[in-house]
């Protein structure tokens, strides 16, 4: 078994925090992982990215040219990812930042207005959660309650106050993802 | 001990202090700085010394100053400040003292970029500085690697009062991947009898790269060459993928070397019998199991991430009795995997010629696309 993660949206958005979450879930279930992040002069402003590949072998390369999942915080990076995804592969995209469809039919993209979710928790910072959520649809590798033991195993102490409404934005990312799914005619 | 997330770059400065590095002196450059970064927290937290110098020049000759001293001392940096240590590097060279010096490369030549590059193979592995010196240099492809080197690194530069440098590129330093971390040593001075720790009630020692007279210097040369020597019987490392009934060969180090796994993984699930030498040091170059190697195998094919450095080392051995074929990503690009896979597909299905200059093939061969 081994699958590719790119995460993507712009710097702020909790792209890289959300690879390294997925990242310790994956590692505390026994998974080689690797994580990488884009650290070249687009994080200072503009697009931010991190490559996460979960495998049951040694990892050869860390990046990957066509992923078969990927999470889109934005528009642009919904344009760049869209592209790139290997057929039959899942987009997470946040709906909240997005003004148009998607345009391929051979994958599937999951719609999810991550900031309106985030935002009726009450912290529109949980975003990257709400995605990881929805994302782990298409991940049955991860479980919801893996991400929630690896926020609570790794979250500096003075965060751990965050954690229940961390839950509370994957539980609700994956719930509204589920729906997207029962849509999808078999 | 558990395995936690660990990024390449702490994970260094991480497995260095638990090696017992008492001196560290380095210059911030992207994508190096977070070793320099996170030692300027965790050495005086431990009273022990951090400097950050005025310059690389300042950094490599203060390493020289602390190796004098029998410590444990370490420098790092990134391509162009690498380069900027090569007279330092020379000298301690010449003084036969041991230090450690760890390069995260980057796009090159000049200023070049930030980007995850191997452009520093030559330099790292034939000299740099001046003179005719050897030095070790290993070359891990992971942060598990990176941890078990960077400790390996201070007792091989002891052992054989040697430079030894680590190479790795920025994706490697960026990279976060479940390591685990060895305990912390004790610091355990070594009484070295070259070392210039004090003189009192003892006599007075003196540590230089200097012999005016040029059959002393050349008896010097012959020292370094004999010490070598052992370095090459006793200090080989690579690991090996697929190679039992491997027709074909891939050659790769560090980041060039894991993504080739990739590529050779996809190769066998299609069919092809490939296999993959990954050399941990490439100097000394692991020659003896190239050398057993090339009796078995059709083609080679070596991968790196410049324009074909460490070639030289596969072409020294195969000389001309098997195919060897080239295939880089310079200047700051990382191959993906089906580039190699291609290549890989091309010289499985043949024939290959033997070449008198696969760089020029892969050249006309890269720029054809272009």
């Amino acid at each position: 078994m081994q699958k590719e993660i790119i995460i993507a949206g712009f710097g702020g958005q909790g792209v890289l925090f959300g690879g390294q979450v997925v990242a310790y879930a994956a590692m505390d279930n026994g998974k080689d992982v690797t994580w990488i992040p884009s650290y070249g002069p687009e994080m200072r402003g503009g697009t931010a990215n991190c490559t996460v590949v979960i495998a049951d072998h040694e990892i050869g390369s860390p990046l990957v040219k066509n992923p078969p999942l990927a999470i889109a915080l934005n528009l642009p990076s919904f344009d760049k990812y869209e592209e790139v995804l290997a057929p039959g592969g899942t987009l997470v995209v946040n709906q909240s930042m997005v003004d148009r469809a998607a345009k391929r039919d051979d994958i599937h993209v999951i719609m999810v207005p991550c900031n309106e979710i985030a935002e009726e928790i009450g912290d529109k910072k949980l975003m990257n959660m709400v995605a990881i959520g929805a994302l782990l649809t298409a991940l049955p590798e991860i479980k919801v309650e893996d991400v929630e033991k690896a926020l609570k195993g790794h979250l500096p102490t003075r965060h751990q106050h965050l954690l229940p409404k961390n839950y509370e934005a994957l539980k609700r990312g994956y719930e509204h993802a589920q729906k997207e799914w029962d849509k999808v005619p078999a | 001990m558990p395995k936690e997330l660990w990024k390449g770059n702490e994970a260094i400065a991480e497995a260095a202090v638990r090696a017992g590095l008492e001196a560290y002196f380095g210059y911030p450059i992207t994508p190096q700085t977070e070793v320099l970064e996170y030692l300027s927290r965790r050495m005086p937290e431990l009273g022990r010394a951090f400097v950050q110098a005025e310059s690389e020049l300042g950094a490599i000759n203060m390493v020289y100053g602390a190796a004098c001293t029998g410590v444990r001392v370490m420098s790092s940096s990134s391509s162009p400040g690498v380069s900027l240590m090569m007279e330092g590097l020379s000298y301690i060279a010449g003084t036969e003292i041991p230090a450690v010096l760890v390069n995260v490369m980057r796009g090159g030549p000049g200023l070049g970029n930030i980007a995850p590059a191997q452009g520093d193979y030559y330099q790292a592995v034939r000299g740099g500085g001046h003179g005719d010196y050897p030095r070790i240099v290993l070359a891990p492809a992971s942060v598990q690697e990176a941890i078990d080197l960077t400790a390996l690194s201070f007792d091989l530069a002891e052992k054989y009062r040697m430079i030894t440098m680590l190479i790795l590129d920025g994706s490697t330093g960026q990279m976060m991947e479940p390591a685990e971390m060895p305990a912390m040593q004790e610091i355990k001075r070594k009484n070295f009898e070259w070392a210039t720790n004090g003189a009192m009630n003892r006599e007075r020692r003196i540590l230089s790269s200097i012999y005016l007279n040029p059959l002393d210097e050349e008896k010097t040369n012959l020292r370094l060459l004999t010490r070598w020597q052992d370095v090459q019987a006793n200090e080989v490392r690579y690991k090996e993928y697929f190679l039992e009934d491997a027709q074909f060969i891939v050659i790769g180090f560090g980041t060039a070397g894991r993504v080739a796994l990739s590529a050779v993984r996809e190769a066998r699930a299609q069919g092809i019998k490939v296999g993959l030498l990954r050399p941990i040091t490439v100097s000394p170059f692991p020659y003896e199991a190239l050398e057993q190697l090339t009796g078995q195998a059709e083609a080679f094919l070596v991968t790196e991430m410049n324009t074909g450095q460490m070639l030289d080392d596969v072409m020294l051995t195969v000389r001309g009795r098997k195919p060897v074929e080239f295939y880089g990503r310079p200047g700051g690009v990382v191959p993906f995997p089906d580039e190699i896979l291609n290549e890989i597909k091309r010289i499985a299905a043949g024939p290959v010629p033997v070449h008198s200059n696969p760089r020029v093939s892969w050249l006309h061969r890269a720029t054809a696309h272009a």
